[in-house]
């Protein structure tokens, strides 16, 4: 079973990473960028079938290590 | 004063601060590997500053799920003084031991050049060597050391009086939230703090301001003579 995991900054946490992208956006002429927020992603592989199992530890996962939930966000998907 | 030092792969100032704690409790630490599970019994843990792990995936987090960094939550928990210094500070923060976040400098810029620190809280284990509102110099070289919390964070920490050190008007070198440099546990056994004490302990590095929080926690009785 495949899972992609994607981890965002919460809103209201400054994003000094995402500032200098869209400053450098701009600079190739990319007009009109009103903002660029940082995030990951993770694609996860998992040997199970069971879907309920499988949500269940990838959010453990990302309580636990992938995500710092003081500053960030995070949604799973499972394929 | 018998302390230790927590050794992870990719830290660069453990042999500094071994250096420190040698030269001023007149004993060398025990060093502890990150796969170690449990921590001889000492006075004081240190985290050191560095790179652990690369800072792959967040500063510190990789770290932060060691086995040795159960050991320190526990004694941390028993009531062992804990010190992080800069990569130790954002690992403390990672393993919940300490409120908060160590981000990107707002600058994007790594910074390595010496602060002026205010002494927000000179009542914790780790300053009564300081008085409150004192100004001491520091160096600081760090990336990451952007301190962040929400505002019930902010305000329980600010309120208990866990803010430490603060960077002093007009030098915070990375965007902390309130000039937060430093900060304790409730408990007030743990502190993390971004600048360098151990770098400023002797006449020969220029100046002697960063004794204090190590003659503090150690006590005046447990000190080798300067």
């Amino acid at each position: 079973m495949k899972a992609r995991i994607i981890v965002t900054l919460k809103s209201g946490v400054l994003d000094p990473q995402g500032k200098a992208i869209q400053g450098a956006l701009g600079a190739l002429g990319f007009s009109g960028v009103g903002g660029v927020r940082q995030g990951k992603v993770f694609d996860v592989d998992l040997d199970t079938e069971d879907r309920a199992a499988a949500e269940a530890d990838l959010r453990a996962m990302c309580d636990k290590l992938l995500a710092n939930t003081v500053i960030e966000n995070y949604t799973v998907e499972i394929f | 004063m018998n302390t230790a030092v927590v050794i992870l792969p990719g830290l660069n100032r453990d042999r500094d601060m071994i250096a420190a704690l040698t030269k001023i409790s007149g004993r060398a630490p025990a060093t502890v590997w990150q796969t170690e599970t449990s921590i001889p019994p000492v006075d004081l843990i240190v985290i050191p500053g560095g790179f652990s792990y690369g800072d792959y995936l967040r500063c510190g987090a990789i770290a932060a799920r060691a086995p040795v960094m159960r050991a320190v939550a526990e004694a941390a928990g028993r009531g062992v003084p804990v010190l992080g210094v800069c990569n130790g500070f954002q690992i403390l923060c990672e393993t919940g031991l300490l409120p908060g976040v160590l981000m990107r400098n707002t600058s994007l810029r790594f910074v390595c050049r010496e602060v002026k620190l205010k002494v927000a809280n000179a009542e914790t284990r780790f300053t009564t060597a300081y008085g409150n509102g004192q100004i001491i110099r520091c160096p600081v070289a760090h990336h990451d050391g952007n301190y962040f919390a929400d505002e019930d964070i902010l305000a329980r920490v600010e309120g208990n009086g866990q803010v430490v050190f603060r960077y002093a008007e007009g030098t915070n070198p990375n965007g902390a939230v309130h000039d937060i440099a430093g900060i304790i546990n409730e408990a007030g056994n743990v502190l993390g703090l971004m600048p360098h004490p151990e770098n400023l302990i002797e006449p020969e590095h220029g100046g002697t301001d960063g004794r204090g929080i190590f003659e503090s926690v150690m006590g005046g009785s447990a000190l080798k003579a300067a």
